[in-house]
């Protein structure tokens, strides 16, 4: 596919690096009016750089836009990226688009798709403090993607040294708990892998586990995993994530502290959410933090511009309390040494983004028998969780599970029937209209039918 | 530096040595001679040796400009030694560094050939000899990046140390779909060359050949006077083609898309025509009274002016008979080369233009101390890496020019002969001055000599970057 990207920010980038290691190989272009990133872009990855104005008319039909199936502006303006897609909209088969951050423009997000015809508006500090307010929902996870409109939950947390799965094989898990829960995926030290029957975890796995919300809490109970929300929240830093976040825990009840250095970001803090307490102060102040309650609050989230303090007052939060920790990742690239370290969650906005748009991307193959509702990155991307409805007949379809020749390294994780969700066995039958959610650590499927041999 | 991926590299370039070997074997066949079982040898020794070493997966890909520099400087340097081996074994030219020599000659799309008498070659050795024209014209990497799927971002690294020219632009998004363009045209044009010069009345041995030679910009003939001995037809197809392979081949790419008016936007192209206009304007006025007809004329000036300027080196005539103004806009000419891009050599039409656009800036600098302004180039502000990088080039040139110059003047000849040929292999032509004139051969020099010249001719068609980083200490360091 031939796709544009204006703007080669963080965003951009993340989005370059996403996009070339698709297999199909797109083929892109990449506009941006500094000339450093195009060319540190054109260095690193196999795309063709522009330097100039994404918004230029005449820019554009050098970058091919005429030829583009999909634009995708991703500059640090809301604005330029709006009119970058109005005017590829020109050409009626480009798709389009837009990150868009402004709360106020957020609003009237519907309204502006119709009228500019932009396929898609991405908004990354929304899309992130959603997903942080997931995991605050369900505070032993380390990551949770949710599937099939929110019926089932794929989440990922440690085995921690004093776990009772510890040294258990994976059969005997189910055995002994009797949850109907699916180990998908496991992560040991570099390696992504899905596990059989007689795999026997360690403590420092980090397994992947899908199953319905309901099961999924009964298993957590039964391993004396705490399962209810967190009741308190102290956040570091006041931007827009802070803004959505906040938003959404007032809404379930959730104490609110927010800890920010600017005086009059505070004061509109402050307006927006009266029931919320605002500090106005640096969140790299041990005193600060202290006080604010950070020994005995339950959730604790850095939020700042910089990644170096967040990853500080996270490390520190571990030491003094035993609070959930969301760590925000804005810049640093060195994910695997991140992983290594205590931080809790880790939520890379431009990640996000990315696979956000990846998913568009994907679903623009979409073929007549299945198209992708979600897809999920997993494990520095080297697992996936694809989500496909089953919109007509095809190879996959009415044949019992045992019989279908699956490829490697590909498991079927849950099929979501009309108003049942379970956990398939052998026996079990896709069908159309199912939703059917695929856990894989090969990429570049695109319709159901690629799980097949 | 990554040598497990610098060797699996090579060892896919000796695969496609081998592959091109295969050609003129079938020559070998057709013409029934014995010589094609050199070919025979060197083909399976490099195919055998190649899909082995290839087995071998690279470790790591990390690759970076050193690993692009490195890696295609060390293939052009196995390309000279395996492609040298048929003459060898097959005994045509016996000594090991004359054999060398031609083969560099070839790929460089240089042409100065060191034999005497071109004509008792064998068919199959004739074939090979314009055939490495053919392959060094465009560049072999740039093959390898079209038809294998070698993914990964290292391939631009790569195509920029290979191609010719102060930056590299990619046509389309993807670098393979570029090298394919780009190869696309060249055999596409190749092509119809061939069937030109059969419709002219050339034999197809013939046409094939003098198509890998002029296609290449190479300059090697198949008989011992060059292109003199041609009708008039079949020298001016020669010249049309010479002239459209010294000019950039994203122009032909832009022409073919229909966007004529960023091909009459290319400044490089523009004085690259100029040029020509220019030198065989007065080449004219100067050898008017040496021929009969005024057609003749005109087409022994354009012939020769094109040839030097794009660095073929074919020649119609004898110019050392011409006045002494005339040769000497034959040397200048040499030193400026074709358009980046090109299948040319030389110092580029581009690079020229950069540099007089610096100095006309510095000039306004100095009248006008405060003044601020950026050279400008095809309608863009150049950024100061891109003049700096060919205010570098240029000393480098001027320094790997003089030096080599002085080596070889041991030999003794006169000053107009040493300066001519290091110019002559240093921008890919092909002949020089006096004894190395269109008549003379560099066959006159010592084995000394002949290697100084042969590091000039690939120093020169790499564009002096890589060989350098070549015989960096620092780049072996760990």
């Amino acid at each position: 596919m031939r796709i544009i990207i204006i703007g080669c920010g963080n965003v951009g980038m993340a989005l370059i690096e996403q996009l070339s290691i698709e297999d199909e190989g797109h083929d892109l272009t990449v506009i941006d009016s500094r000339a450093e990133s195009v060319q540190a872009a054109a260095e690193r990855y196999d795309v063709r750089g522009i330097i100039g104005n994404g918004a230029s008319y005449s820019i554009q039909k050098e970058a091919g836009i005429k030829t583009a199936n999909l634009l995708i502006a991703v500059t640090g303006s809301d604005e330029l990226n709006l009119l970058c897609c109005l005017f590829a909209r020109k050409k009626r088969e480009c798709h389009t688009i837009a990150r868009v951050r402004n709360p106020l423009y957020i609003k009237e997000v519907g309204y502006i798709m119709e009228e500019l015809g932009i396929a898609m508006i991405i908004n990354p500090e929304y899309t992130a403090a959603k997903e942080m307010s997931n995991l605050l929902k369900f505070p032993s996870a380390l990551e949770i993607n949710t599937f099939a409109k929110g019926r089932a939950e794929l989440v990922r947390c440690i085995v921690e040294d004093d776990s009772v799965l510890r040294g258990l094989s994976l059969k005997e898990v189910s055995e002994r708990f009797r949850c109907n829960v699916l180990f998908c995926i496991v992560e040991r030290g570099d390696e992504v892998f899905i596990p059989s029957g007689n795999f026997v975890l360690r403590a420092k796995d980090e397994i992947s586990i899908m199953g319905t919300n309901k099961n999924m809490v009964a298993f957590f109970k039964k391993l004396n995993l705490p399962t209810a929300r967190a009741k308190s929240a102290v956040l570091v830093g006041g931007g827009e994530i802070a803004f959505y976040l906040t938003k959404e825990l007032l809404s379930v009840g959730t104490d609110v502290k927010i800890i920010e250095k600017d005086r009059k970001r505070c004061l509109e803090l402050s307006e927006a959410f009266p029931q919320a307490i605002i500090i106005n102060g640096d969140g790299s102040d041990r005193n600060l933090l202290l006080e604010a309650g950070l020994e005995n609050t339950e959730s604790f989230v850095s939020l700042t511009n910089k990644d170096e303090e967040n990853i500080f007052m996270s490390l520190y939060a571990k030491s003094v309390s035993r609070a959930k920790l969301i760590t925000r990742i804005h810049r640093i690239a060195f994910d695997d040494i991140l992983e290594g370290l205590e931080l809790g969650s880790l939520i890379y906005p431009r990640h996000i983004t990315a696979e956000y748009i990846i998913r568009y991307v994907r679903a623009m193959h979409n073929s007549l028998e299945s198209h992708i509702e979600t897809l999920h990155r997993l494990n520095n991307d080297k697992a996936e969780a694809l989500e496909f409805y089953i919109k007509s007949d095809g190879p996959v379809v009415g044949k019992a599970l045992k019989d279908l020749k699956l490829k490697p390294n590909i498991l079927i994780g849950i099929i979501s029937h009309k108003d049942t969700t379970l956990i398939p066995g052998g026996q079990d039958m896709i069908q159309v209209g199912d939703t059917v959610v695929v856990i894989t650590t090969v990429s570049g499927l695109d319709e159901i039918a690629d799980i097949l041999l | 530096m990554n040598f497990s991926i610098i060797r699996y590299i090579l060892f896919c370039v000796l695969e496609f040595i081998g592959v091109f070997m295969s050609l003129p074997c079938l020559v070998a066949v057709f013409y029934k001679e014995k010589s094609g079982f050199a070919f025979l040898a060197v083909m399976l020794f490099a195919l055998l040796i190649g899909e082995v070493g290839r087995r071998f997966k690279p470790k790591s890909k990390v690759f970076y400009a050193r690993e692009g520099f490195v890696t295609v400087s060390l293939s052009w340097l196995m390309l000279s030694v395996v492609g040298a081996l048929p003459f060898l074994l097959s005994g045509e030219i016996p000594s090991f560094t004359d054999a060398l020599y031609e083969t560099i000659a070839g790929i460089t799309t240089t042409g100065n050939s060191i034999l005497l008498d071109v004509e008792v070659l064998s068919k199959c050795i004739q074939f090979w000899r314009l055939f490495t024209h053919w392959i060094g014209g465009m560049g072999v990497l740039v093959l390898i990046l079209a038809v294998m799927p070698l993914s990964g971002s290292y391939n631009m690294h790569l195509m920029r140390a290979e191609s010719p020219g102060p930056s590299v632009g990619k046509l389309v998004p993807k670098i393979r779909h570029t090298a394919i363009i780009l190869y696309g045209i060249y055999v596409a044009m190749t092509a119809v060359q061939v069937i030109a010069l059969l419709i002219a009345g050339l034999p197809l041995f013939d046409s094939l050949t003098m198509s890998f030679s002029t296609m290449g910009t190479g300059g090697f003939g198949i008989v011992n006077t060059s292109a003199a001995s041609y009708s008039a037809a079949v020298q001016i197809i020669l010249l049309v083609f010479m002239l459209l392979c010294g000019i950039n081949f994203n122009v032909f790419y832009l022409f073919l898309i229909k966007k004529p008016k960023d091909v009459l936007m290319n400044s490089e192209m523009r004085w690259y025509l100029i040029f020509i206009l220019l030198s065989s304007g007065c080449f004219l006025i100067n050898i008017l009274p040496l021929f009969d007809s005024l057609g003749e004329a005109v087409r022994h000036a354009l012939f020769q002016s094109v040839s030097i300027i794009t660095t073929t080196g074919l020649t119609t005539t004898d110019y050392m008979q011409w006045p002494v103004l005339a040769q000497t806009v034959i040397f200048l000419l040499s030193i400026c080369g074709a358009c980046a891009g090109s299948t040319g050599g030389g110092f580029k039409v581009s690079r020229v233009i950069i540099l007089f656009r610096t100095v006309q800036n510095e000039l306004l600098h100095v009248i006008h101390p405060k003044s601020v302004r950026k050279v400008q180039y095809d309608g863009r502000n150049l950024g100061g890496e891109v003049t700096k990088s060919v205010q570098v080039y240029l000393v480098i040139y001027v320094m790997v020019f003089l030096g080599s110059a002085l080596l070889i003047s041991v030999d003794g000849f006169d000053f107009a002969t040493n300066m001519s040929a290091v110019a002559a292999c240093l921008n890919n032509i092909g002949p020089g001055l006096n004894a190395v004139g269109p008549t003379g051969n560099f066959s006159i020099f010592s084995v000394f000599s002949k290697y100084v010249l042969m590091f000039d001719m690939l120093v020169g068609r790499l564009e002096l970057i890589p060989l350098l980083i070549l015989l960096t200490p620092r780049t072996w360091k760990k």
